[in-house]
């Protein structure tokens, strides 16, 4: 079953709605504002709903399916989180409203904020970054500003591992510093020599992604912050892969300076097409001065009888807004949400049970895919997509393959320093059946890699659609929303 | 794959061939097939500029990668091949021949006895088979 583009089931006249009678003056729009040229598909409501459900179905989900992806926390999102964001309380607050008649609001703020402190070991957190590379560019604007206010103004380097996630250089030359990469050593560390070798007072910072892409912990995180801070730079940790962190160790006990969290990710909010995200920071307390404003804080006590006044603070020394308004309240609603639920004790069985699927999977799989750097991993591994004896089979054939099994495929060709890269991430919402037959997908795809390798060069043949092509997709791009022109063939 | 032995090579993949004081440089038949489809290539560096060693001087893109490319030794740009924007595809066809991207002058010869030569570079590519 294929599914048209919404433009070519256009007819013309047809329409799914009739707007009111207008009921307040009209109001004429600016003089060549007005446009005849603008070709929308008019459809009924039955056509509308009948596009859309179709393509709803064409889809892959973690509603629909395992989501093993790689460094993206594709963990199921409890439905109560949409019932609390749609409370009319929260829903149809108005950012502009008096901070006063909007209570509620403020209170649930704060407690993410002040959770969220407590989670990560930090200060202060701010809850307006729209997703984690805003929160990485937040925390990184905050760094520059730490040592401009300090009159330290040649520090421009930014140092970022490897293993780090791909955001982390483009966030560096978004804040108009210099990117410096360290390599990994054989265990899948930060390489300390290297780092030694370019600590000097031009060092604004190192941004660490721990546990890093690798789904490894960084086994020498002291001595790597205590070379950082030694030379006068801070630590931004990328908090995306928290998931594996939560209640068992604290980022800012560590002497992480910054953090960005993914609520999307860590703390059960759809994502990748469901979003939108919300990358929250927290600082530690020589950095609550530059947080982005305004910050949601108690301003005037409460007491036995009245609950506390909630309104909005700019810190001393604020980078200033970073987001309209108060960044994705909706998200925040489900992330509290998520909290509440699960508790102190729940949050950390999170990590636990995210950390023994990855190493499961790992343990299970190893024999039959090279895991380069195979040791106890945390929420995730990388396996390589590649055998001597299958040489014409690589990342990409076993991914679409595992299409066919009906499973989302890992995240493939990341992290670069591994070859053929498969990384997979489990999660901790998967049951020991899911992952048993996830298992035994890879490693008959193993084993159809070597007597059958057709198979997978022609995968996925399962779908409504088979093998895509990207160089194509990517060579030419055609974005085209006007009717296209059919071939009638 | 092919290592042409008149042409020195770096780390990053690179390919150079000196002629008198001009190099051209592209990237090697291991680094097209490790990328493998090209689909964007962009010459960040302009003509005239003088660059360090290891300084960026283009990007390109493959379905599976980016990769940025970089000076193997110090010179001033003096050419570009502006063909392959159109036409990325170029690199994994021919990458020693169509495919080169920049030419410069060399600021220190001296610089040069520090690249690879072929066996060595086909070496360092073999170690990162296993």
């Amino acid at each position: 079953m294929t599914e048209p583009l919404v433009y070519e089931i256009s007819s013309p006249g047809r329409h799914a709605l009739r707007m009111p009678e207008v009921d307040v003056p009209k109001a004429p729009l600016p003089e060549g504002l007005i446009r005849e040229d603008l070709p929308l598909p008019e459809l009924s409501e039955i056509d509308v709903v009948r596009h859309f459900v179709r393509l709803s179905q064409l889809n892959h989900g973690v509603d629909t399916g395992f989501y093993p992806l790689g460094s993206c926390t594709m963990k199921y999102n409890p439905k109560l989180n949409e019932d609390t964001a749609r409370l009319p309380g929260f829903a149809f607050t108005h950012p502009l409203q008096d901070p006063e008649t909007a209570q509620g609001t403020l209170a649930l703020m704060y407690s993410l904020q002040e959770w969220l402190s407590e989670i990560g070991g930090f200060a202060a957190v701010s809850l307006q970054p729209a997703a984690g590379a805003h929160g990485e560019l937040t925390g990184i604007l905050i760094i520059r500003a730490y040592h401009k206010d300090r009159g330290d103004e040649k520090r421009t380097k930014i140092l970022v591992p490897d293993s780090a996630h791909g955001t982390n250089p483009a966030t560096t030359t978004m804040s108009g510093m210099e990117v410096i990469e360290i390599p990994s050593d054989e265990r899948g560390n930060i390489d300390l020599d290297s780092l030694r070798g370019h600590c000097d007072e031009s060092v604004a910072g190192l941004m660490l992604t721990n546990p890093n892409t690798l789904g490894l912990f960084e086994e020498q995180v002291r001595e790597v912050i205590e070379l950082i801070h030694g030379c006068g730079g801070l630590i931004y940790g990328d908090g995306a892969n928290m998931n594996a962190l939560l209640g068992v160790v604290r980022p800012g006990d560590l002497g992480f300076d910054v953090l960005q969290y993914n609520l999307h990710k860590t703390f059960s909010t759809p994502h990748g097409g469901g979003g939108p995200g919300s990358g929250p920071v927290g600082v530690a307390e020589h950095l609550v001065d530059f947080l982005p404003t305004p910050l949601v804080d108690v301003v005037e006590e409460g007491d036995e009888v009245l609950p506390p006044l909630y309104g909005f603070v700019t810190p001393k020394k604020s980078i200033g807004r970073v987001k309209s308004f108060h960044g994705h309240f909706g998200v925040a609603v489900k992330a509290y949400t998520y909290l509440r639920l699960l508790g102190k004790k729940g949050l950390r069985e999170v990590a636990d049970f995210s950390v023994l699927n990855a190493n499961y999977l790992r343990v299970r799989m190893r024999d039959v895919y090279h895991i380069p750097y195979d040791r106890v991993c945390m929420h995730e591994f990388v396996a390589e997509g590649r055998w001597e004896d299958a040489p014409d089979i690589h990342a990409l054939d076993i991914a679409k393959r595992l299409m066919d099994y009906g499973f989302h495929p890992p995240t493939n060709y990341f992290p670069l320093i591994v070859r053929e890269a498969l990384m997979i991430e489990p999660t901790e919402t998967e049951s020991l059946e899911t992952l048993d037959a996830f298992v035994k997908a890879m490693l008959e795809i193993a084993e159809q890699a070597r007597s059958d390798p057709e198979l997978l060069k022609t995968a996925p043949h399962k779908t409504t659609f088979g093998r895509m092509d990207e160089v194509k997709a990517a060579r030419q791009l055609v974005l085209c929303c006007w009717p296209v022109e059919r071939d009638e063939s | 794959m092919e290592f042409p032995t008149d042409l020195k090579y770096t780390n990053n993949d690179e390919w150079v061939r000196v002629e008198g004081d001009i190099a051209t440089v592209g990237i090697t038949d291991y680094a097209q097939d490790q990328l493998s489809d090209l689909v964007f290539v962009e010459v960040t560096a302009e003509v005239g500029e003088k660059l360090e060693r290891d300084a960026t001087v283009a990007e390109v893109e493959s379905v599976k990668a980016a990769a940025f490319i970089y000076m193997p030794v110090a010179g001033t740009i003096i050419e570009t091949n502006v063909e392959l924007y159109d036409e990325p595809e170029i690199i994994n066809a021919d990458p020693y021949g169509a495919a080169w991207m920049f030419k410069f002058e060399i600021a220190n010869p001296v610089e040069l006895d520090e690249l690879l030569d072929a066996t060595a570079y086909e070496k360092y590519c073999q170690e990162r088979e296993h």
